[in-house]
């Protein structure tokens, strides 16, 4: 209701003029807290709109988006699609292979038949680091990044603070310890830049050789090519768990082993798995959350996966919300 | 007219005998809903259900409807980035529903209105009661109660400002003289009625 709304910030009438004036959404290292919340309340209307008997509304009519993936996916590709639906938009998709990509395109020229053919907004997932903002500057269309390589996934950076604020509200002062393969995870690096915006506190936990180097304990032997806010750092994972309010769990990409930066499966459970014990050592009641696809028994145990502090198939769920709401404000904003 | 077009008194004394028509219309409360639309509609119909409650001793439900998502007038620039959820506390489908807004003005926001209230069910009747009708319809769309009409230019600004919204009850015309409408000077003009008004 509006007094709620309001009482959380300025009045209504001074809240709106907060400003939208992005083309396009590669990362979240350039989001102040004032647009990332902008982003979460228009996902909460986007939730309303998916509750409904028919969850359409015709706020895109007539927009259509292109989901270009270099890479699988299955949730957000799907969550994409929906949410341009939902919005009355058409979709395309187009997996690299069966493309002309096949055939030798380049990425540019890929792009530039997408926008030739009428498309209005761009969802893009590449292997390499960057390749969104390449992109984004050889087109008119909005961008939109859904992955690049170890970088970035700012939507799911943005459906993860929207599950947090949903069960923990202002998240300023919140202990978000995220446990795994730091050093690898484009979906930690967009949440770190998302929580240090919305002023949590933010823990990373992983053994050493899965930590980016900047974070990793000792002098440097290589500058971290992509800086991020400082946070905490922690290898035990017991240390880190003490009093956090969410545990965010990310998936360890078993060619890791293969690389020979863990000694095997086993001991990274036995050292690194968030199990019922080691839960314990947070906060009564503190988030569990895994942005997907979880090996079980390996970083997660099974019971803890499915307890009832587990918001892993809610942050699913949010994700055509929140996608909804960063298409909406790009599409409408421009 | 310029200046203020509505005191305080002016504005509970219309709000209470919009209250009166609406009874007096549906012959009671029976099936009656109030639905208003984001931001000013809703403190109106909030006000409307107090008058019921003091006038008839019956609690009328309240919704809150945001249209943002089904308009297509207003540049996104003006409309702002907020949208709300919809929230209607009761089944639309054999109700009389009581659309209420801040001022009627073109009427393209009374018709995005109808599409969104249409995708919840299908009311008996939808009915429309304003605070401000300024005329400049482009659509064929009319009110059913109006709390003052007020003829204005189409250079000019009706801001309605309420209590619940903006501290105090009144609303005012401005003269809008476009050679002064800088970008900045627009934008804050607009501010006022993002999301809910035509003005």
């Amino acid at each position: 209701m509006t007094e709620e709304r309001t009482a959380r910030g300025a009045p209504a009438a001074l809240e709106a003029q907060a400003p939208w004036t992005r083309r396009h959404v590669l990362d979240l290292d350039d989001f102040s807290r004032v647009e990332i919340e902008i982003v979460l309340d228009t996902a909460d209307a986007m939730k309303e709109v998916l509750g409904r008997e028919v969850p359409r509304v015709p706020a895109l009519r007539g927009k259509t988006l292109v989901t270009l993936f270099y890479e699988a996916s299955t949730r957000t590709r799907a969550s994409f699609e929906l949410a341009a639906k939902a919005l009355g938009a058409d979709v395309i998709n187009i997996a690299a292979g069966g493309s002309s990509v096949e055939k030798g395109e380049s990425l540019i020229d890929t792009v530039r038949t997408l926008q030739a053919v009428g498309a209005h907004l761009l969802i893009i997932r590449h292997a390499s680091s960057g390749a969104p903002y390449l992109v984004a500057r050889h087109v008119e269309m909005s961008v939109i990044n859904a992955g690049d390589g170890w970088h970035a996934h700012p939507t799911q950076g943005l459906l993860d603070l929207y599950t947090m604020r949903s069960h923990l509200g202002d998240l300023r002062g919140r202990r978000v310890v995220i446990v795994g393969d730091i050093a690898h995870s484009r979906v930690a690096r967009s949440n770190i830049w998302g929580l240090t915006a919305m002023g949590a506190q933010v823990v990373v936990c992983a053994p050493p050789t899965l930590l980016p180097y900047g974070m990793r304990p000792g002098p440097a032997p290589v500058e971290e090519p992509l800086a991020l806010p400082r946070v905490q750092v922690e290898t035990d994972l017991d240390r880190a768990l003490e009093g956090a309010d969410v545990v965010m769990v990310l998936r360890l990409q078993k060619e890791r082993m293969a690389a020979g930066l863990l000694p095997s499966l086993r001991e990274y459970a036995r050292l690194y798995q968030v199990d019922q014990e080691r839960l314990a050592r947070a906060r009564p009641g503190a988030l569990v959350m895994h942005p997907g696809p979880m090996n079980e028994g390996v970083e997660i145990s099974p019971a803890v996966a499915r307890s009832a502090q587990s918001v892993i198939e809610e942050q699913v769920s949010n994700g055509v919300a929140v996608r909804m709401a960063v298409l909406y404000l790009l599409a409408r904003g421009r | 007219m310029v200046g203020v077009v509505l005191s305080a008194d002016d504005i509970r004394r219309a709000i209470s005998r919009i209250a009166h028509e609406i009874v007096e219309r549906n012959r009671g409360l029976q099936d009656v809903v109030l639905v208003g639309m984001r931001t000013r509609g809703v403190p109106i119909a909030r006000r409307l259900a107090g008058a019921f409650q003091e006038f008839e001793g019956e609690t009328v439900s309240v919704g809150a409807l945001d249209i943002g998502l089904y308009r297509d007038d207003i540049p996104y620039r003006e409309l702002g980035p907020r949208i709300q959820p919809t929230e209607l506390p009761t089944d639309i489908d054999g109700k009389r529903v009581v659309l209420v807004d801040d001022v009627l003005y073109t009427g393209r926001s009374i018709r995005a209105a109808l599409d969104a209230l249409i995708d919840f069910g299908r009311p008996a009747s939808i009915q429309l009661a304003v605070l401000v009708d300024r005329g400049h319809r482009e659509l064929p769309i009319r009110p059913d109660y109006v709390g003052k009409n007020i003829p204005t230019a189409l250079g000019q600004d009706v801001q309605v400002l309420l209590e619940e919204t903006d501290g105090r009850d009144e609303v005012v015309v401005t003269p809008v003289l476009s050679a002064l409408r800088t970008p900045m000077l627009r934008s804050e003009s607009k501010v006022e009625g993002t999301g809910e008004g035509e003005r």
